[in-house]
């Protein structure tokens, strides 16, 4: 029996390779046998990653946060000039414009990406102040209100001090109409030939002054205060007359 | 007594002069205060010398050869008329006048210090040592003309100080001052603090220093604008006009701790310039509560307020007679330019001392409380003052102080034998002295824009 079934396949082996080299030119070549499988049993799995970002809409100069998480993947990189980072992990980000980032890992199962974008507006203009309020009494006052000069060792009123004055009366007026809380420091000066103690009553003296004579011309008193600075705080420090009288002056500023 | 004598003599030599005060100094006014009715007697002040480190050592006799000079009341026998060494103890002198024919080796006979070419009326000497890491002055005074050493002693006494440079100028002060006293010159200028304004900061505060310049200490930090400062009489309150709420208003602070006490200002656009009572219990000073610079007498707390003058002017600025007590000087410009005036301390018997052309501000008492210092324009452009002083009851007045720069803010020292005052003409105001006859200016900051000084006992 043994020996019968190997004849036969000798037998069969030997007609199967004649009529293989027999049929090698002589008939269409068959279709080739498939190859061997991989030597790994079970294939490598693909690499998958998930990217998001909160907030997904930022005002310009502030920041949002990426988040990532991948599986199967041995290396993750950010666009965006970030670079490598961990497989999973987070970043702030500060876009100054809208921006699509793009993370990509990659594993023995081969590549993969997802990506995330951030609307970066831009901050809406402060609101505008309310239309009467555009300038400070401070600004106002620089505009409107001119100061009233003084002679050497005197408070009272020269013609031109009257007429400044007489200006500054009705200017504090509107202003007090525009700026319904607002508060005036009249500040007394003094040049510097007096003495220290002295020029600080004078330049009492001369605030007061000034203050009377607008009060006289209707600007309410409670708006307004004085103060003597003497010749603690010139506006100009050269020794001449026309610098002694710059400094001679009552000056408006607003009360704090 | 010495000091108002001198003043006679002083004013007497001024009314012969008096028409040519505002063009240049009279030559014969300069020196009569302090040198009236003869020499100051000659002292030796060899070195005192010590194992207290060398620092130490220059520090102890630089300060006592300043504070005797300073006084004003002693010629100071220069050091190299002096014999090589000095005696450190009483033990070492020798009485006699067998001492050796050259001059140098003369030292440890009390009668050599008094033979040419040192001629000394008085000898100093003693010694500095460690005790107990404290730095010890054993220190003497003799009358080198006395031929007996046991006639000849005059004052000794020991002194304890901390062992570092301020020690060492402290028992200098302390040693002199009663090397003053014990030879009856009066109280001498050690000791006694030289208060002031400065901008040093960025801002004008309140300092004060020793009356040569030396330990200064700065008062106040309201970082704001703070001027005229007040001492009182005991030395133990700093009043002052500072804008730190704004506002002028005066503040009391206690020199001993440091602290703000309470005072309470009116309510006013201007409060200022305080001045204390001899008493030490209330302070005149200026307000502008009725709309215009009056004075005010209150209590230290600001209460108990009473009005003292009645003017259509402003009136600022009064100082009380620290002898009296009953006469106030103050500025007033009734009468167009500001003025001296005296009152009564309740306000009446208003006279105005000064008179002829210009400002004349800042009044300060003399100790004795018969003498104004002020500061004046007469003769000179709007601005540039000069010191002058005025005998209240006499009305006889001297000028110190010629047109060098701008000359103000006088105050005189406890002594009464100087006057501070500030002045530019070294380039930025700056902080003087000068003896009471205008003599002797020297300059003691430099550091700032330095001004309104005021000159109290401690």
């Amino acid at each position: 029996m043994l020996r019968n079934r190997k004849l036969t396949l000798i037998a069969l082996s030997v007609s199967l390779a004649l009529f293989a080299a027999g049929c090698k030119k002589k008939a269409p070549p068959p279709e080739p046998p498939p190859p061997p499988p991989p030597p790994v049993a079970k294939p490598a799995a693909k690499p998958t990653v998930t990217l998001s970002v909160e907030p997904s809409s930022i005002e310009r100069g502030k920041s949002a946060t990426l988040k990532w998480s991948a599986s199967n993947a041995t290396s993750a990189s950010l666009n965006q000039g970030v670079g490598t980072v961990p497989t999973s992990g987070s970043r702030e980000v500060f876009p100054t414009q809208t921006t699509e980032y793009v993370i990509t890992v990659q594993g023995e199962g081969g590549t993969a990406s997802a990506s995330a974008s951030v609307t970066v507006r831009t901050p809406p203009p402060p609101p505008p102040p309310p239309a009467p309020r555009t300038k400070t009494i401070s600004d106002l006052l620089n505009e409107k209100v001119k100061d009233a000069y003084f002679d050497y060792d005197k408070s009272d009123l020269r013609p031109d001090a009257q007429a400044a004055l007489r200006a500054d009366a009705s200017a504090l007026k509107e202003i007090f109409g525009e700026i319904s809380d607002g508060r005036v420091l009249i500040e007394g000066h003094c040049d510097e030939r007096g003495t220290n103690e002295y020029n600080l009553a004078l330049g009492d003296r001369r605030s007061t002054a000034a203050r009377d004579f607008l009060v006289n011309l209707g600007v309410p008193a409670s708006k307004l205060s004085t103060v003597s600075y003497g010749e603690e705080r010139p506006q100009c420090t050269e020794t001449n007359e026309s610098c002694y009288q710059r400094n001679r002056r009552a000056h408006f500023s607003a009360a704090r | 007594m010495r000091i108002s004598a001198a003043f006679l003599l002083l004013f007497s030599v001024a009314a012969v002069a008096q028409h040519a005060v505002a063009q240049q100094r009279p030559a014969d006014i300069t020196g009569t205060v302090l040198n009236e009715g003869g020499q100051d007697p000659r002292i030796a002040v060899p070195d005192i010398r010590g194992l207290v480190g060398t620092d130490n050592e220059r520090a102890f006799n630089n300060t006592l050869w300043n504070d005797l000079e300073s006084s004003g009341r002693l010629e100071m026998v220069p050091k190299s008329l002096y014999p090589r060494i000095a005696p450190a103890k009483p033990e070492d002198l020798k009485s006699g006048r067998d001492f050796p024919s050259e001059p140098g080796a003369r030292g440890l006979w009390l009668n050599g210090w008094a033979e040419p070419p040192t001629l000394a009326r008085y000898l100093v000497f003693g010694s500095l040592e460690t005790q107990n890491d404290r730095l010890v002055l054993n220190g003497y005074v003799y009358d080198s003309t006395q031929e007996q050493t046991t006639q000849a002693y005059i004052f000794g006494k020991r002194y304890y100080a901390a062992m570092d440079k301020m020690g060492a100028e402290e028992i200098a002060h302390d040693f002199s001052r009663d090397i003053l006293m014990n030879l009856g010159l009066g109280m001498g200028l050690a000791g006694s603090r030289i208060y002031f304004v400065s901008d040093r900061t960025g801002h004008s505060e309140i300092f004060s220093m020793d009356y040569d310049g030396a330990n200064v200490k700065q008062h106040t930090k309201y970082q704001s604008i703070t001027t005229t400062p007040a001492v009182s009489p005991d030395g133990s309150k700093l009043a002052f006009t500072t804008y730190a709420e704004g506002t002028p208003k005066i503040f009391i602070h206690s020199l001993e701790t440091g602290r703000r006490l309470a005072f309470l200002n009116q309510d006013a656009s201007l409060n200022m310039t305080p001045s204390f009572t001899p008493d030490g219990k209330s302070i005149f000073y200026a307000s502008s509560v009725t709309g215009r610079s009056q004075i005010y007498q209150a209590d230290l707390d600001g209460r108990n307020l009473r009005r003292i003058s009645y003017s259509r002017s402003l009136d600022l600025d009064p100082n009380v007679n620290p002898r009296t007590g009953a006469q106030i000087a103050f500025v007033s410009d009734v009468s167009g330019l500001p003025q001296v005036y005296v009152m009564d301390a309740d306000g009446a018997n208003v006279r105005k001392l000064s008179g002829g052309g210009g400002d004349a501000v800042q009044p300060a008492w003399d100790p004795q409380g018969q003498n104004l210092a002020f500061s004046w324009t007469r003769g000179f452009e709007p601005g540039n003052y000069n010191v002058f002083v005025i005998n209240v009851a006499t009305q006889k007045l001297v000028q110190l102080t010629h047109g060098a720069g701008r000359n103000e803010s006088p105050s005189w020292a406890p002594s009464g034998t100087h006057i501070v005052f500030s002045s530019d003409r070294s380039g930025g105001t700056q902080i003087w002295t000068m003896t009471a006859d205008g003599t002797q200016p020297k300059r003691l900051t430099d550091q700032g824009r330095n001004r309104t000084p005021i000159w109290a006992s401690r």
